[in-house]
């Protein structure tokens, strides 16, 4: 099981560099170790550490942030299918981050907007899912799914009544886009924190998912835990959308395919998740630099290529 | 050894007026069985005493200590609960799921270690599912689950055991099998409760009986005392005849 991790550990730093020498201008090989030297030329050096380098680490951490959240939702709401997206999350998110677009605020703003709005979306769903104190996992993710929907309602009326000119910028803000990240450290930090955090908890997760009632007769504190993890899920949600904007499928597929692969003991897969979400978004995110270059794509619609038949074909092959 | 007690216990049903209160010593060494009708309460008392449920009033008390005081992983180190129903969202292997038994007794770094392999193993075996270790438990049939549930309630090892109906989809020898088993683990110190459908069982294998009625109203004492057939007839609505096989009473209904 040590081994699985390494060889992800592996790709996750293979895929790395792969981004940082891909992209409008390709450094070879050998120039990368030169400017990872602390040579090679004036270009490279600027390519590989002002844009590439923090870019790339951005995209990893918000990967590893959506993989990881997915699959503490999916334990606590014991169904393979839920995602921190589905629980409208992002949808308040989005709402956040257009309004301060709306507004004309810059960069730093449209962040904090967009995970004030992850957060109020958390507090709004628990509220209403929580009601009258019974909280069921269905109705704790038909709750989500319907607020979900009332924020996409509040998404395309803002759309509707924003001058053209502003769109494009909105679009690609509700597509994902890794370029709107300024520093790649919160995320990272947020990643490396939750997991430390979870770790211990791993095996208690692995008892939660036999069920609420069989967790507690194996002396689990179900209510304490269940809150824990649903503050930090909605936490890493919140800091993922917040550098990226809304990337959808990586929640939902990198902790079902782990999971096909690996089995589903929370020790491996939490871990697992970290690495492999953020390979395939490091790799999602080089796509989108580079398909046709020098345009880019947003990077929620790779997501979306290259995650769904993926699922599918998982899933078909499993049975 | 874990002793359980109920003190002027009553059970939370829903809609039910408080009944007759419980006042049971559940000793080590003993096997007990709780017969009575559908809704009579026997999984919701089955909880209350493992602190699942709180109880209307009145309290269940583990070797003099109320449960409610009790942390819960001290709680699961103690008692054991086989449930009736079981909930599989996620695929797990046998093994995996008979390991689990373990959790109560590793701190949060801790891994299963050799030794908590070996008790899994001993455990599946016991139960007959060891050649299924590696099997998905969701391929598995009704029967095989219901024995791997047993197994992961011995890999557990508390002293004291409830059980929701453990011959729930059992074949006869199963059943037979799965019996002796308790019965053997109660000689051997470990305090048995579960409930039973089938009154042939009880009469065979249970040292005690709990007779809960649909209106609250319970009784309970030795087998041989509680398992008279006018008791069982009222309480199952239900007329039998009794004959006597193998030095046990048999219990047949009238099929009129």
């Amino acid at each position: 099981m040590i081994r699985s991790l390494l060889c992800l550990g592996v790709a996750a730093l293979a895929a790395v560099l792969l981004a940082l020498a891909l992209g409008s201008v390709t450094i070879p090989p050998l120039g990368l170790l030169d400017v990872i030297q602390g040579e090679g030329t004036a270009l490279h050096r600027t390519l590989l550490w002002d844009l590439r380098l923090p870019r790339t680490l951005a995209a990893f951490a918000t990967g590893g942030l959506l993989a990881v959240a997915g699959a503490l939702m999916q334990v606590l709401l014991r169904n393979p299918l839920a995602d921190p997206y589905v629980l409208g999350l992002s949808g308040g998110a989005a709402v956040g981050a257009l309004l301060a677009m709306l507004a004309g605020m810059g960069t730093l703003l449209i962040s904090g907007s967009a995970f004030a709005g992850a957060m109020l979306a958390t507090v709004l769903v628990f509220g209403l899912a929580h009601g009258t104190g019974s909280w069921t996992p269905s109705r704790l993710l038909l709750t989500g799914v319907v607020v979900a929907a009332g924020w996409g309602a509040v998404i395309t009326l803002m759309l509707a009544i924003t001058p053209s000119y502003k769109l494009p910028g909105m679009l690609y803000w509700l597509m994902g886009d890794v370029s709107y990240a300024r520093t790649p450290w919160p995320p990272l930090i947020v990643l490396a924190l939750s997991i430390v955090l979870v770790l211990p908890l791993a095996r208690n997760l692995n008892v939660l998912a036999r069920g609420p009632m069989q967790a507690a007769a194996l002396g689990v504190s179900v209510r304490p835990l269940e809150w824990t993890i649903y503050i930090l899920a909605s936490l890493l949600t919140a800091t993922a959308v917040t550098t990226a904007g809304s990337i959808g499928f990586v929640g939902l597929i990198v902790p079902h395919m782990l999971r096909l692969v690996l089995g589903n003991d929370q020790r491996i897969i939490l871990p697992a998740c970290a690495l492999a979400g953020g390979t395939l978004l490091v790799l999602a995110d080089t796509l989108a630099r580079t398909v046709i270059a020098p345009e880019q794509l947003p990077v929620g619609v790779i997501t979306a290529l290259l995650g769904v038949p993926t699922f599918l074909y998982l899933l078909h092959r499993s049975r | 050894m874990s002793k359980l007690r109920t003190r002027d216990l009553v059970i939370n049903v829903p809609g039910r007026p408080d009944g007759y209160a419980l006042n049971m010593d559940i000793e080590p060494g003993q096997t007990w069985g709780v017969l009575g009708p559908n809704g009579a309460g026997k999984t919701t008392l089955l909880h209350t005493l493992a602190g699942l449920l709180p109880a209307r009033s009145g309290r269940v008390m583990l070797n003099d200590t109320p449960l409610a005081q009790l942390k819960r992983r001290d709680i699961a180190r103690q008692v054991g609960l086989v449930f009736q129903e079981r909930q599989d969202s996620f695929p797990a292997t046998v093994m995996e799921t008979a390991l689990i038994g373990r959790h109560p007794w590793l701190s949060p770094w801790e891994s299963e270690q050799a030794d908590d392999q070996g008790r899994a193993q001993q455990a599946l075996a016991l139960l007959d599912v060891d050649h299924l270790s590696n099997r998905l438990l969701n391929t598995l049939s009704g029967g095989e689950r219901q024995r791997v549930a047993i197994a992961t309630l011995m890999t557990q090892n508390p002293s004291a055991w409830l059980l929701d109906e453990p011959t729930n989809h059992l074949d006869l020898h199963h059943q037979v099998r799965v019996m002796r088993l308790l019965r053997k683990q109660a000689n051997n110190g470990k305090t048995i409760f579960m409930c039973l459908h089938d009154l042939n069982l009880a009469a065979r294998w249970c040292s005690h009986v709990l007779l809960l009625y649909t209106n609250g109203d319970a009784c309970w004492g030795p087998a041989d005392s509680m398992l008279k057939s006018s008791a069982l007839e009222k309480l199952y609505n239900q007329k039998l005849i009794t004959v006597e096989a193998d030095g046990a009473p048999v219990f047949v209904p009238v099929s009129s």
